[in-house]
């Protein structure tokens, strides 16, 4: 990304086909880049344009012909003469279970959320068409940090797409937040696992806030369906990393 | 060091053992040492020493000899003769029975039983017959040649077409061609490049590379300076795994002898050769095994796995073309150079080439380190090699491949081992761990426990592993406890499918394949557990 435009090699033009449509694009390119460039819709949940690649939410699986593996488009680079299909029934119903996973793993409560009728989540899983969860709920009794004057992290609410963790690591440079533990007891922490008011590193600059897709990092004050993000800066988000 | 330098060496340590009438080999690998080896050796040494023997006997501290059940174990001279469960107090008595060319009844463990004869040692040659801790003498036994022989008679693609010839295949358990790996790396042009040794062993009942890093540290630095050699790498890196102290303190050690003596280091035989080695530990976690994680954890970063591609050949460590291959892999390399691709590659099968390494436990007679040619019948492995099952109790399945692996039935037993026929079974050749298990044992509670392993181990970034395998677990331990309904089966099926298919790394990908295999051989006893299921009290 920060390679001078003389270092870089020389772009080389491929074509491929998503979807059945013949679609053009630059060698280095996603199959999630070019496949939004031509309106063909991957879900996604971990992904942010300007973050690092996660891969972590396998929501944007896609089929490439000739391989039985199913490929993260978010992570894979195109090659000539590709054929991906982004839609299957297959793929349709991975989607749905991994939705269903992230609403049985921690405490999504819609009509008591903030950030009812702002969720990613939410309205992920009403375009999927998920109107069951037949995994049984965890339940987990998790712990909400209010400690910060101005901003909430609800644990309940996480879905771990580690976009507050990127965004203060790559674009603020604060670093305050990160992951702890492993598997399903794994949680975003401040710092070293302090309450967000004693987390010296946080420039409450609330970014994090912003591009978290759920209500587990909110502007505290908010009252059900309060909480609608504000992402007009993540456009810039992109440009930012260039320089 | 240069080539002469290591040939005199050979020549004086020679010398010096043809003064010894008799070698007595004491194994002094965690397993031994854990039941006091050590007090052995001491006792051995005090007692030669108030003979006045210490000309003639030569007391030595060696790695392992096999039969890690019956330790401590003493080897004498060539291992015709083995004593097993040696105590200090038998010191007098041993050295008793050399003057009156017999053995001692007590302890005599006989070296021509099947769990000998029928072991071929390749990568471990010499283990158990010389002392890891000293130079000097790995070098006697032949340390250190190969790597002459590469850098000094071959060029760097000379290496790499005799790995590829020989047939190679990654030991860690995919078995990803080693020449084919070696040669993308090498044909990379981006520089620095580095040559990591995966030795974050934590598969449930698997030691081999343990053994292999305590019993042969100086085998696995050679190998890696061939690959480095062969690759264009100047620096490497060991991952070990802190588990493992001895491993850890014997590396440690063959390292700085090597660096001290010039065979790692700039210059390396007087050319232009430059290597070096540094030791990384794990902090446990089981996912750090994956080559991709394995990375991010030297980097210094969360030990989390990337998606693939890119590939570590292209884009490894530090961004740079890095070479990852296992202990074993590594230590089946000075072999290669010293005897040649073709003799390597008439050993095995048509497509698996040499011997492979395995840790066998669990419900069988002997259990330990055994290293057999690939293609090897499984059964003659439990039954010849291992001495059958324990108690008069009937054999029941066999786990191959740790918490990646699956569990094949008796109905089975006679596919040869070799990558192919085990993946055809449903399990994988995996690092080598061979946990037998008899008719005592649950199969769905074994599937319960790789579950329950997998899902502590889950290092939390895709959602499928993370949560797919609580959600498993979960039904597995419902189903264990009879409060499973068929609606859990077909769901835990259903979740073995998509976990499987839609998880980011190896560790959940090949997660529910104990729950598969034993799903495909032992459905009935899921079925019985389910439909024994009480039924809720019905009033009078």
């Amino acid at each position: 990304m920060t390679m001078s435009p003389t270092t870089k090699p020389p772009a080389e033009s491929l074509t491929l086909t998503i979807d059945g449509k013949d679609v053009s694009c630059r060698s280095g390119q996603t199959i999630l880049d070019v496949a939004r460039e031509n309106d063909i819709d991957i879900p996604t949940l971990c992904q942010l344009d300007g973050l690092t690649t996660w891969g972590g939410c396998r929501l944007c699986l896609v089929e490439i012909a000739g391989s039985s593996k199913l490929f993260a488009s978010c992570a894979t680079q195109c090659t000539e003469g590709m054929n991906i299909t982004t839609q299957s029934d297959r793929l349709l119903n991975y989607r749905r279970m991994i939705l269903e996973m992230l609403f049985s793993e921690r405490n999504h409560i819609c009509a008591v959320c903030v950030s009812n009728g702002h969720c990613e989540l939410q309205s992920m899983a009403q375009k999927l068409g998920v109107t069951h969860i037949h995994l049984p709920y965890r339940y987990p009794k998790l712990t909400v940090d209010s400690s910060q004057d101005r901003f909430r992290l609800d644990h309940n609410r996480c879905i771990l797409c580690s976009r507050c963790v990127r965004v203060c690591g790559e674009i603020e440079g604060a670093h305050t937040k990160d992951l702890k533990g492993r598997g399903i007891k794994t949680f975003v922490i401040n710092d070293l696992d302090q309450p967000w008011a004693d987390a010296k590193s946080c420039t409450t600059c609330g970014k994090c806030v912003h591009v978290c897709p759920v209500g587990a990092l909110t502007e505290r004050g908010t009252a059900v369906s309060e909480m609608a993000k504000r992402r007009a800066f993540l456009p810039y988000l992109t440009s930012m990393r260039e320089h | 060091m240069t080539p002469e330098d290591l040939h005199g060496t050979v020549l004086k340590q020679q010398a010096k053992h043809g003064n010894y009438q008799h070698v007595f080999n004491v194994c002094m690998e965690s397993g031994c040492v854990s039941c006091n080896s050590a007090a052995v050796v001491e006792a051995l040494e005090a007692e030669v020493k108030k003979r006045g023997l210490q000309k003639t006997v030569c007391i030595k501290r060696v790695g392992c000899l096999c039969s890690c059940a019956q330790g401590p174990m003493v080897a004498l001279d060539k291992g015709d003769t083995l004593y097993k469960a040696v105590t200090a107090a038998d010191a007098p008595a041993m050295l008793d029975a050399l003057d009156k060319g017999g053995r001692v009844e007590h302890l005599d463990f006989s070296s021509k039983q099947p769990f000998f004869s029928r072991q071929l040692k390749v990568v471990r040659e010499h283990a158990g017959y010389f002392d890891p801790e000293d130079l000097d003498d790995s070098i006697r036994v032949g340390a250190y040649e190969a790597l002459r022989k590469a850098v000094t008679e071959m060029t760097p693609t000379e290496v790499i077409t005799e790995i590829a010839n020989s047939g190679l295949r990654g030991r860690g358990g995919a078995g990803f061609p080693t020449g084919l790996k070696w040669s993308t790396v090498a044909k990379n042009p981006s520089t620095p490049k580095y040559v990591v040794c995966n030795g974050d062993e934590g598969d449930p009942g698997a030691f081999m590379d343990r053994s292999m890093m305590e019993g042969d540290p100086h085998r696995l630095i050679e190998g890696m300076a061939i690959a480095a050699y062969a690759t264009g790498a100047n620096r490497g890196f060991i991952y070990v795994r802190a588990e493992y102290p001895l491993a850890v303190k014997r590396l440690t050690r063959a390292i700085n002898q090597a660096t001290r003596t010039g065979l790692l280091g700039s210059r390396i035989f007087d050319t232009k050769f430059a290597f070096e080695i540094e030791l990384r530990l794990g902090a446990g976690a089981f996912v750090c095994g994956e080559e991709t994680s394995l990375l991010s954890s030297i980097e210094g970063q969360r030990g989390l796995p990337r998606p693939r591609p890119p590939f570590p050949a292209n884009s490894g460590l530090f961004g740079k073309p890095t070479l990852i291959n296992n202990v074993e892999t590594y230590a089946n390399i000075p072999t290669i150079i010293n005897k040649s691709a073709a003799w390597f590659s008439s050993i095995g099968t048509a497509k698996s080439k040499g011997t492979k390494i395995f840790a066998i436990s669990g419900k069988v007679h002997n259990t330990g380190l055994i290293e057999v040619p690939m293609g090897i019948p499984l059964r003659d492995i439990i039954f010849d090699i291992g001495g059958g099952i324990p108690g008069g109790k009937k054999f029941k399945a066999v786990q191959t491949g740790g918490p990646s692996g699956g569990c094949i039935p008796e109905s089975q037993l006679d596919i040869p081992v070799d990558y192919e026929s085990l993946m055809s079974v449903g399990s994988i050749m995996g690092s080598g761990g061979l946990i037998v298990m008899d008719e005592t044992s649950n199969m769905v509670d074994v599937a319960r426990f790789f579950m329950e392993f997998c899902m502590s181990e889950s290092c939390g970034k895709c959602v499928p592993c993370r949560v797919g395998t609580y959600h498993m677990h979960e039904i597995l331990q419902r189903i264990y406890d009879r409060q499973g309904t068929p609606q859990d089966l077909a769901l835990l099926q259903e979740l073995c499918d998509m976990v499987k298919n839609t998880s980011l790394c190896g560790l959940g990908q090949t997660a529910p394949n104990p729950v598969l295999s034993t799903l495909r051989y032992f459905k009935d006893e899921y079925t019985n557990l389910i439909h024994s299921t009480p039924t809720t009290e019905v009033l009078p």
